[in-house]
Protein backbone atom coordinates (compact mmCIF):
# COMPACT_ATOMS: atom_id res chain seq x y z
CA UNK A 1 0.00 0.00 0.00
CA UNK A 2 1.47 3.46 -0.80
CA UNK A 3 1.50 6.22 1.76
CA UNK A 4 -1.39 8.07 0.51
CA UNK A 5 -3.47 4.93 1.53
CA UNK A 6 -4.68 3.66 -2.20
CA UNK A 7 -3.57 0.97 -4.56
CA UNK A 8 -1.75 2.01 -7.47
CA UNK A 9 -0.79 -1.04 -10.27
CA UNK A 10 3.15 -1.52 -10.52
CA UNK A 11 4.19 -0.22 -13.42
CA UNK A 12 6.32 -2.48 -15.16
CA UNK A 13 10.49 -1.95 -15.13
CA UNK A 14 11.61 -3.04 -18.16
CA UNK A 15 15.17 -3.65 -16.31
CA UNK A 16 13.20 -6.29 -14.38
CA UNK A 17 12.23 -8.44 -17.03
CA UNK A 18 12.86 -11.80 -17.29
CA UNK A 19 15.14 -12.58 -20.11
CA UNK A 20 14.22 -15.01 -22.62
CA UNK A 21 16.68 -17.67 -23.97
CA UNK A 22 18.83 -15.88 -26.56
CA UNK A 23 18.57 -12.71 -24.35
CA UNK A 24 20.70 -14.99 -22.35
CA UNK A 25 22.87 -16.25 -25.00
CA UNK A 26 23.54 -13.18 -26.40
CA UNK A 27 25.27 -11.96 -22.88
CA UNK A 28 26.59 -14.98 -22.38
CA UNK A 29 28.92 -14.99 -25.60
CA UNK A 30 29.09 -11.12 -25.41
CA UNK A 31 30.60 -11.63 -22.00
CA UNK A 32 32.71 -14.57 -23.24
CA UNK A 33 34.20 -12.74 -26.06
CA UNK A 34 35.49 -9.86 -24.10
CA UNK A 35 37.10 -11.92 -21.09
CA UNK A 36 38.62 -14.12 -23.54
CA UNK A 37 39.82 -10.70 -25.25
CA UNK A 38 38.48 -11.28 -29.13
CA UNK A 39 36.72 -8.16 -28.76
CA UNK A 40 36.58 -5.22 -26.02
CA UNK A 41 33.76 -3.67 -24.35
CA UNK A 42 34.28 -0.03 -26.33
CA UNK A 43 33.90 -2.03 -29.94
CA UNK A 44 30.48 -3.23 -28.78
CA UNK A 45 29.53 0.35 -27.16
CA UNK A 46 31.39 2.15 -30.74
CA UNK A 47 29.43 -0.21 -32.89
CA UNK A 48 25.60 0.98 -30.97
CA UNK A 49 26.63 4.70 -31.46
CA UNK A 50 27.54 3.79 -35.10
CA UNK A 51 23.95 2.69 -35.42
CA UNK A 52 22.64 5.29 -33.27
CA UNK A 53 24.20 7.86 -36.10
CA UNK A 54 22.38 6.12 -38.46
CA UNK A 55 18.67 7.24 -39.17
CA UNK A 56 15.83 8.00 -42.03
CA UNK A 57 17.23 11.32 -42.46
CA UNK A 58 20.39 10.16 -44.64
CA UNK A 59 18.34 7.95 -46.61
CA UNK A 60 16.18 11.28 -47.37
CA UNK A 61 19.11 13.40 -47.97
CA UNK A 62 20.09 11.03 -50.18
CA UNK A 63 16.76 10.96 -51.90
CA UNK A 64 16.32 14.82 -52.58
CA UNK A 65 19.72 14.64 -53.81
CA UNK A 66 18.57 12.12 -56.65
CA UNK A 67 15.11 14.25 -57.63
CA UNK A 68 17.19 17.55 -57.83
CA UNK A 69 20.16 16.05 -59.57
CA UNK A 70 19.85 13.89 -62.64
CA UNK A 71 23.45 12.95 -62.65
CA UNK A 72 23.60 11.99 -59.28
CA UNK A 73 20.53 10.15 -59.54
CA UNK A 74 22.12 8.18 -62.93
CA UNK A 75 24.98 7.49 -60.90
CA UNK A 76 22.88 6.14 -57.73
CA UNK A 77 20.70 3.90 -60.05
CA UNK A 78 24.33 2.78 -61.46
CA UNK A 79 26.37 2.09 -58.41
CA UNK A 80 24.11 2.84 -54.90
CA UNK A 81 27.05 1.41 -52.70
CA UNK A 82 29.68 4.56 -54.39
CA UNK A 83 26.27 7.17 -55.08
CA UNK A 84 25.60 7.30 -50.97
CA UNK A 85 29.76 7.08 -50.28
CA UNK A 86 29.74 10.72 -51.77
CA UNK A 87 27.80 11.30 -48.89
CA UNK A 88 29.87 9.82 -46.64
CA UNK A 89 27.43 7.38 -46.09
CA UNK A 90 29.62 4.35 -46.06
CA UNK A 91 28.21 0.45 -45.88
CA UNK A 92 29.35 -1.75 -43.59
CA UNK A 93 31.56 -4.80 -45.09
CA UNK A 94 30.76 -5.99 -48.76
CA UNK A 95 27.23 -5.24 -48.32
CA UNK A 96 25.92 -3.58 -52.14
CA UNK A 97 23.60 -1.01 -52.33
CA UNK A 98 20.64 -1.40 -55.42
CA UNK A 99 18.65 1.67 -55.85
CA UNK A 100 15.02 1.10 -56.59
CA UNK A 101 13.31 4.22 -58.61
CA UNK A 102 9.73 3.84 -58.13
CA UNK A 103 8.17 5.82 -61.77
CA UNK A 104 4.73 6.03 -63.15
CA UNK A 105 5.06 2.04 -64.78
CA UNK A 106 6.81 0.47 -61.67
CA UNK A 107 6.14 0.54 -57.63
CA UNK A 108 9.10 -1.38 -55.60
CA UNK A 109 8.53 -2.50 -52.37
CA UNK A 110 11.42 -4.08 -49.95
CA UNK A 111 11.44 -7.36 -47.96
CA UNK A 112 13.76 -9.62 -46.13
CA UNK A 113 12.04 -12.91 -45.99
CA UNK A 114 14.69 -14.36 -44.10
CA UNK A 115 15.42 -12.54 -41.18
CA UNK A 116 15.60 -8.80 -41.52
CA UNK A 117 18.54 -7.84 -43.89
CA UNK A 118 17.64 -3.67 -43.65
CA UNK A 119 19.81 -1.14 -45.49
CA UNK A 120 20.77 0.34 -41.86
CA UNK A 121 23.64 2.23 -43.21
CA UNK A 122 21.15 4.96 -44.63
CA UNK A 123 17.67 4.41 -42.71
CA UNK A 124 19.02 3.22 -39.32
CA UNK A 125 17.51 -0.09 -37.06
CA UNK A 126 14.10 -1.22 -39.25
CA UNK A 127 10.76 -1.04 -37.76
CA UNK A 128 9.23 -3.99 -35.67
CA UNK A 129 6.75 -4.94 -38.33
CA UNK A 130 9.65 -5.57 -40.90
CA UNK A 131 11.24 -7.64 -38.66
CA UNK A 132 7.91 -9.81 -37.80
CA UNK A 133 6.71 -12.98 -39.81
CA UNK A 134 3.69 -11.81 -40.78
CA UNK A 135 5.18 -8.60 -43.09
CA UNK A 136 8.12 -11.06 -44.27
CA UNK A 137 5.89 -13.51 -45.42
CA UNK A 138 3.02 -11.94 -46.78
CA UNK A 139 5.03 -9.20 -49.21
CA UNK A 140 5.96 -11.91 -51.27
CA UNK A 141 2.71 -13.62 -51.61
CA UNK A 142 0.58 -10.89 -51.51
CA UNK A 143 2.13 -7.44 -52.07
CA UNK A 144 -0.96 -5.43 -52.76
CA UNK A 145 -2.69 -6.26 -50.03
CA UNK A 146 0.12 -5.54 -47.93
CA UNK A 147 0.57 -2.65 -49.48
CA UNK A 148 -3.39 -1.66 -49.16
CA UNK A 149 -3.06 -2.12 -44.97
CA UNK A 150 -0.56 0.98 -45.12
CA UNK A 151 -3.32 2.83 -47.23
CA UNK A 152 -1.40 2.26 -50.35
CA UNK A 153 -3.58 1.18 -53.72
CA UNK A 154 -1.47 0.52 -56.54
CA UNK A 155 -3.48 1.14 -59.64
CA UNK A 156 -3.78 -2.51 -61.82
CA UNK A 157 -1.37 -1.10 -64.74
CA UNK A 158 1.40 -0.47 -62.18
CA UNK A 159 3.65 -3.72 -61.86
CA UNK A 160 4.22 -4.36 -58.10
CA UNK A 161 7.92 -5.32 -57.68
CA UNK A 162 9.07 -6.61 -54.43
CA UNK A 163 13.26 -7.34 -53.80
CA UNK A 164 13.80 -10.19 -51.26
CA UNK A 165 16.92 -9.07 -49.56
CA UNK A 166 18.71 -12.66 -48.84
CA UNK A 167 22.52 -12.05 -48.66
CA UNK A 168 24.79 -9.15 -49.68
CA UNK A 169 22.53 -6.66 -51.03
CA UNK A 170 20.62 -4.18 -49.71
CA UNK A 171 17.73 -2.32 -51.34
CA UNK A 172 16.56 1.22 -51.28
CA UNK A 173 13.46 2.54 -52.75
CA UNK A 174 13.51 5.67 -54.50
CA UNK A 175 9.83 7.08 -54.63
CA UNK A 176 8.73 9.03 -57.20
CA UNK A 177 9.36 13.26 -56.32
CA UNK A 178 5.81 14.24 -55.10
CA UNK A 179 3.58 17.01 -57.20
CA UNK A 180 3.71 20.34 -56.70
CA UNK A 181 7.19 20.77 -55.06
CA UNK A 182 8.76 22.56 -58.46
CA UNK A 183 9.88 25.25 -56.20
CA UNK A 184 11.36 23.17 -53.60
CA UNK A 185 14.57 23.05 -52.49
CA UNK A 186 16.74 20.05 -51.29
CA UNK A 187 16.11 20.11 -47.83
CA UNK A 188 12.36 21.11 -48.08
CA UNK A 189 12.16 18.12 -50.52
CA UNK A 190 13.86 15.67 -47.82
CA UNK A 191 11.41 16.51 -45.48
CA UNK A 192 8.59 14.91 -47.27
CA UNK A 193 10.77 11.46 -47.60
CA UNK A 194 9.98 9.10 -44.84
CA UNK A 195 11.29 5.81 -43.51
CA UNK A 196 8.10 3.63 -45.11
CA UNK A 197 8.81 5.74 -48.29
CA UNK A 198 12.21 4.08 -48.47
CA UNK A 199 10.60 0.58 -48.01
CA UNK A 200 8.24 1.44 -50.65
CA UNK A 201 5.25 0.38 -48.06
CA UNK A 202 4.00 4.49 -48.92
CA UNK A 203 5.01 7.11 -51.32
CA UNK A 204 6.50 9.57 -50.52
CA UNK A 205 4.41 12.64 -48.46
CA UNK A 206 2.85 15.39 -50.75
CA UNK A 207 3.60 18.95 -49.28
CA UNK A 208 -0.77 19.19 -48.34
CA UNK A 209 -0.69 15.95 -46.51
CA UNK A 210 2.78 17.10 -44.46
CA UNK A 211 0.66 19.78 -43.26
CA UNK A 212 -2.15 18.18 -42.54
CA UNK A 213 0.23 16.06 -39.92
CA UNK A 214 1.88 18.87 -38.20
CA UNK B 1 54.67 -14.07 -78.07
CA UNK B 2 53.69 -10.53 -78.60
CA UNK B 3 53.52 -9.14 -75.22
CA UNK B 4 49.30 -8.32 -75.98
CA UNK B 5 49.34 -11.49 -77.45
CA UNK B 6 50.44 -13.01 -74.45
CA UNK B 7 47.72 -11.31 -72.31
CA UNK B 8 44.96 -12.56 -74.42
CA UNK B 9 46.12 -16.31 -73.63
CA UNK B 10 45.60 -15.63 -70.12
CA UNK B 11 42.95 -18.34 -68.35
CA UNK B 12 41.06 -16.99 -65.80
CA UNK B 13 40.29 -18.63 -62.73
CA UNK B 14 37.46 -20.68 -61.93
CA UNK B 15 34.58 -18.14 -60.83
CA UNK B 16 36.00 -14.90 -62.22
CA UNK B 17 34.10 -14.61 -64.74
CA UNK B 18 29.98 -14.40 -64.52
CA UNK B 19 28.53 -18.19 -66.12
CA UNK B 20 25.10 -16.76 -66.84
CA UNK B 21 24.61 -12.85 -68.42
CA UNK B 22 21.02 -10.53 -68.02
CA UNK B 23 18.45 -12.60 -70.16
CA UNK B 24 19.24 -16.23 -68.91
CA UNK B 25 16.65 -18.13 -68.28
CA UNK B 26 17.13 -20.11 -64.98
CA UNK B 27 15.86 -22.25 -62.49
CA UNK B 28 16.85 -22.65 -58.92
CA UNK B 29 17.81 -25.90 -57.90
CA UNK B 30 16.62 -27.89 -54.98
CA UNK B 31 18.96 -28.97 -52.68
CA UNK B 32 18.33 -31.61 -49.96
CA UNK B 33 18.81 -32.07 -47.41
CA UNK B 34 17.01 -28.91 -46.96
CA UNK B 35 19.20 -26.60 -44.63
CA UNK B 36 20.43 -23.03 -43.54
CA UNK B 37 20.38 -21.70 -46.94
CA UNK B 38 20.16 -18.21 -48.12
CA UNK B 39 17.68 -19.48 -50.80
CA UNK B 40 14.18 -19.14 -49.53
CA UNK B 41 12.36 -22.62 -49.81
CA UNK B 42 9.80 -20.04 -51.69
CA UNK B 43 11.95 -20.36 -54.79
CA UNK B 44 13.44 -23.86 -54.73
CA UNK B 45 12.70 -25.53 -58.37
CA UNK B 46 10.80 -21.89 -59.46
CA UNK B 47 12.29 -20.25 -62.87
CA UNK B 48 13.54 -17.13 -63.37
CA UNK B 49 15.14 -15.05 -66.10
CA UNK B 50 18.74 -13.38 -65.04
CA UNK B 51 17.95 -9.35 -64.62
CA UNK B 52 21.89 -8.56 -64.17
CA UNK B 53 24.66 -10.00 -62.51
CA UNK B 54 25.97 -8.34 -59.03
CA UNK B 55 29.54 -7.33 -58.84
CA UNK B 56 31.92 -7.48 -57.34
CA UNK B 57 32.53 -11.49 -57.03
CA UNK B 58 31.43 -12.73 -53.72
CA UNK B 59 32.07 -15.41 -51.35
CA UNK B 60 29.72 -18.35 -51.13
CA UNK B 61 28.69 -17.58 -47.85
CA UNK B 62 26.60 -20.95 -47.13
CA UNK B 63 30.19 -22.54 -47.05
CA UNK B 64 31.84 -20.05 -45.28
CA UNK B 65 28.96 -19.98 -42.70
CA UNK B 66 29.57 -23.94 -41.89
CA UNK B 67 33.06 -23.17 -41.15
CA UNK B 68 34.32 -24.89 -44.55
CA UNK B 69 36.51 -23.52 -47.35
CA UNK B 70 34.34 -21.75 -49.12
CA UNK B 71 35.80 -22.18 -52.81
CA UNK B 72 36.95 -19.37 -54.93
CA UNK B 73 34.68 -16.27 -55.19
CA UNK B 74 31.55 -16.36 -57.48
CA UNK B 75 28.80 -13.77 -58.68
CA UNK B 76 25.44 -13.20 -57.26
CA UNK B 77 22.68 -12.62 -59.80
CA UNK B 78 19.98 -10.51 -59.11
CA UNK B 79 17.01 -12.88 -60.55
CA UNK B 80 13.35 -12.03 -61.94
CA UNK B 81 10.40 -14.39 -61.04
CA UNK B 82 6.81 -13.40 -61.97
CA UNK B 83 4.49 -13.68 -59.05
CA UNK B 84 2.18 -16.22 -60.74
CA UNK B 85 5.55 -18.19 -61.08
CA UNK B 86 5.65 -18.60 -56.85
CA UNK B 87 1.96 -18.49 -56.58
CA UNK B 88 -0.33 -20.31 -59.08
CA UNK B 89 -3.67 -18.35 -57.37
CA UNK B 90 -1.58 -14.94 -57.59
CA UNK B 91 -4.39 -12.36 -57.58
CA UNK B 92 -2.79 -9.37 -58.46
CA UNK B 93 -1.33 -8.41 -61.78
CA UNK B 94 0.89 -10.66 -64.18
CA UNK B 95 3.40 -8.33 -64.55
CA UNK B 96 4.00 -8.49 -60.91
CA UNK B 97 7.39 -9.66 -59.90
CA UNK B 98 10.13 -10.69 -56.87
CA UNK B 99 13.60 -10.24 -57.69
CA UNK B 100 16.33 -11.81 -55.61
CA UNK B 101 19.65 -12.63 -55.50
CA UNK B 102 20.70 -16.03 -55.98
CA UNK B 103 24.62 -17.15 -55.92
CA UNK B 104 25.63 -18.80 -58.82
CA UNK B 105 25.76 -22.38 -57.43
CA UNK B 106 22.19 -22.23 -57.02
CA UNK B 107 21.27 -21.66 -60.15
CA UNK B 108 20.63 -24.35 -63.66
CA UNK B 109 20.00 -23.32 -66.71
CA UNK B 110 16.53 -23.91 -68.42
Amino acid sequence: MNAHAHPHTPVPDPGNSTLGYYEIMETAVRELLVAKRVIGADEIRRMLEVMDSRTPALGAKVVARAWVDPEFRARLLEKGRAAVGEFGIDLFENTELIVLQNTDKVHNLIVCTLCSCYPREVLGLPPDWYKLKPYRARAVKEPRAVLAEFGTVIPDDVEVRVSDSTSMVRYLVLPQRPPNTENFGEEQLASLVTRDAMIGVVKANTPEAKERTR
Amino acid sequence: MSAAKVLMTVVKPEGAEPIFKAGDSVRISKRFPIGHFRVPNYIRGKSGVVESVIKPAAVNNEEEGFGRNAGPKRHYYRIAIPLTELWPKYAGSVDDGLRIEVFETWLERS
